[in-house]
């Protein structure tokens, strides 16, 4: 087995204030070396407040985390060392130009001027920023500032890697790069842990993902055996004009060999099923009557999996 | 991508490498690291800097020590700052340098570092405790300040109408007590920038660093203050008194100052209270 890069282990976080806040409630994960892991969930559901902790700038509860065996809360100072991040919003200092951003990071870390200068042409040449050293921040757009910031999280070349909603703000195209860039790292042998909240981002990018929700875990493995264990179901999701003589439509249905479950929602009905041809047909004709307006199917995917565990969208 | 390659050999080199981690000279290289990028950022706004500084002292000596006592006489104002007013305000113009620097070199900085942008942030995540991030721009707003300081001395020098008397006859007084008014002061600007937002930082100038300048014993020494003596106990609590008398006694000793232990241990007491103080809103700004 690989070794463990990132232990965490029983966090808890609970910001006690007029209103109690528990962020992160019991969480555990395990972080192997080299591999690129996604914690999934809505805004809120405690993946800045885990990475924060994790990054030594919020203070635990409970619980430990270890980055690389150095415990982050008796010794921030070293665990950094391990520790690259690229936070949520563009954080690069606005009085150093592109090169200088990189170039002063790698001082920080305690290198040689000669090394730094060699290693900040060098991120500059693979992330192709090299025409726009010269720039300041200010003069970026969103991507290349993004870009710019996760060459100066891997400058020090630390052991894993942090990336709080790294496509939060970015145009498509630009998300595209960025994705480019997180999957070059892979060659690097970097460990990369990112949040996202979006299901297409931890598909495309994460071996491994936590789907987390109130500050739990509520399921962990890749894609695939996610899907598997939670989503191999068609999602119908109805909308009616009346909720009127739904209950006994929902046991109608329930009693059904190839419905897993219906419910009621906001403005209708959710039907969940493993598929059958037949049932389409069944539920638009039994909903016509309370005004069925809209139907949306969604295919055995991430997304079913992350409604199935939340009973929510990401989106709401 | 050629470069990846070299990426990863050098990793090895560097990651295997020596690790000094925990001892103390492993956050050596770190700190100069930060001290530099503060260097270069100065260095880039150099003429700024220059002005920032240098105007003040500049004005001030040219309508007190250069206009008022070339006006008629029996102008009071003429007369109130006669032929010492120059040797009297030459330390206290030094004392309000020191501190402005010492706040627009940390105060202003970190107050908009820490808002919006979290400029701060890749300073705070490099490998050293928070208390040496905080120390580093207490120590650079030092330089900055003793630069501003030694900035007054040729401008006492030539423009007022009168000579002004100095005389440093102690060199290590006068060392010791630059050093330690210029942490004082960067130690007094690391509170007001970690605990100010920067919409309320203009304010900042007009409660504190007015009333603290205008009764620091800048324009008057302390000793004068015996015929208002309820004034002249309750300036002890403002640690601009300690700077401009210390500066006095160093560098304008033929006027009468404040015992120096006292100035020392003030100047001490100060310092070590505001960076307690500062530090602890650093700290507090840092981590949540």
């Amino acid at each position: 087995m690989k070794p463990l890069i990132v232990e965490i282990e029983k966090l808890t976080k609970i910001y006690e204030s007029k209103l109690r806040v528990v962020a992160v409630d019991g969480i555990d994960l395990e972080l192997q070396q080299g591999e690129i892991f996604g914690l999934l969930g809505p805004n809120g559901a405690g993946k800045t407040t885990t990475i924060s902790i994790a990054t030594t700038r919020t203070l635990p509860t409970s619980g430990t985390v270890r980055i690389a065996g150095v415990d982050v809360v008796r010794h921030p100072a070293q665990a950094r060392r391990h520790i690259g991040v690229v936070p949520q919003f563009n954080t690069l200092d606005r009085s150093l130009t592109v090169f200088e951003n990189l170039y002063f990071h790698c001082r920080y870390f305690g290198m040689s001027h000669r090394s730094a200068r060699a290693r900040s042409l060098e991120l500059l040449d693979q992330f192709l920023l090299t025409e726009r050293k010269s720039m300041y921040p200010a003069q970026l757009s969103g991507g290349l500032a993004q870009r710019v910031q996760i060459a100066r999280a891997i400058a020090h070349r630390p052991t894993v890697l942090f990336l709080d909603e790294p496509s939060a703000g970015l145009d498509p195209q630009s998300r595209m790069a960025m994705w480019g860039a997180v999957q070059g790292l892979r060659k690097e042998g970097i460990t990369v842990l990112l949040t996202t909240h979006y299901l297409e981002e931890a598909d495309a990018l994460a071996d491994r993902l936590a789907i987390i929700d109130y500050g739990r875990v509520l399921a962990l493995g890749s894609a695939e055996s996610l899907k598997k264990a939670f989503g191999a179901e068609t999602i119908y999701d109805l909308k009616l004009r009346t909720q009127e003589g739904l209950e006994p439509l929902i046991d109608r249905l329930t009693s059904r060999s190839d419905v897993t479950s219906a419910e009621s929602t906001a403005d209708g009905l959710r039907v969940m099923t493993p598929g059958s041809d037949s049932l389409l047909q069944y539920v638009v004709q039994v909903t016509g009557p309370l005004g069925l307006r809209d139907l949306a199917i969604t295919e055995p995917s991430l997304e079913g999996v992350f409604i199935h565990l939340t009973g929510r969208d990401l989106r709401e | 991508m050629n470069s990846q390659k070299t990426g990863v050999r050098d990793q090895g080199a560097e990651i295997s490498g020596p690790r000094f981690e925990g001892t103390p000279s492993a956050y050596v290289k770190p700190f100069l690291g930060l001290l530099l990028r503060d260097a270069r950022v100065l260095m880039r706004e150099i003429a700024p800097f220059l002005l920032r500084v240098g105007m003040q002292p500049l004005l001030f000596l040219f309508v007190f020590t250069f206009i008022l006592p070339r006006m008629a006489s029996g102008n009071p104002l003429a007369s109130g700052a006669g032929m010492d007013f120059g040797t009297i305000i030459l330390p206290g113009l030094m004392a309000v340098a020191i501190m402005f620097s010492g706040i627009a070199a940390v105060a202003l900085p970190l107050s908009s570092e820490f808002g919006i942008t979290r400029e701060i942030d890749d300073r705070v995540m490099c490998p050293l405790p928070l208390w040496a991030v905080a120390l580093e721009k207490v120590c650079f707003s030092a330089v900055q300040s003793i630069i501003a300081a030694l900035c007054v001395i040729p401008m006492a020098y030539y423009i007022p109408a009168h000579p002004v008397v100095a005389h440093v006859s102690n060199w290590f007084l006068l060392a010791l007590v630059l050093i330690l008014s210029s942490l004082l002061a960067g130690s007094l600007g690391l509170v007001i920038g970690s605990t100010v937002s920067p919409k309320h930082i203009g304010l900042v100038f007009s409660i504190i660093v007015v009333p603290i300048t205008f009764l620091g014993c800048v324009y008057y020494p302390w000793a004068q203050l015996d015929k208002i003596r309820w004034l002249q106990v309750g300036v002890l609590v403002n640690p601009i008194v300690y700077m401009s008398e210390g500066l006095r006694a160093a560098v304008t000793p033929g006027i009468a100052h404040m015992p120096l232990w006292a100035i020392v241990i003030a100047l001490l007491f100060f310092t070590a209270v505001l960076g307690r103080l500062g530090l602890r809103g650093f700290k507090g700004r840092v981590l949540s």
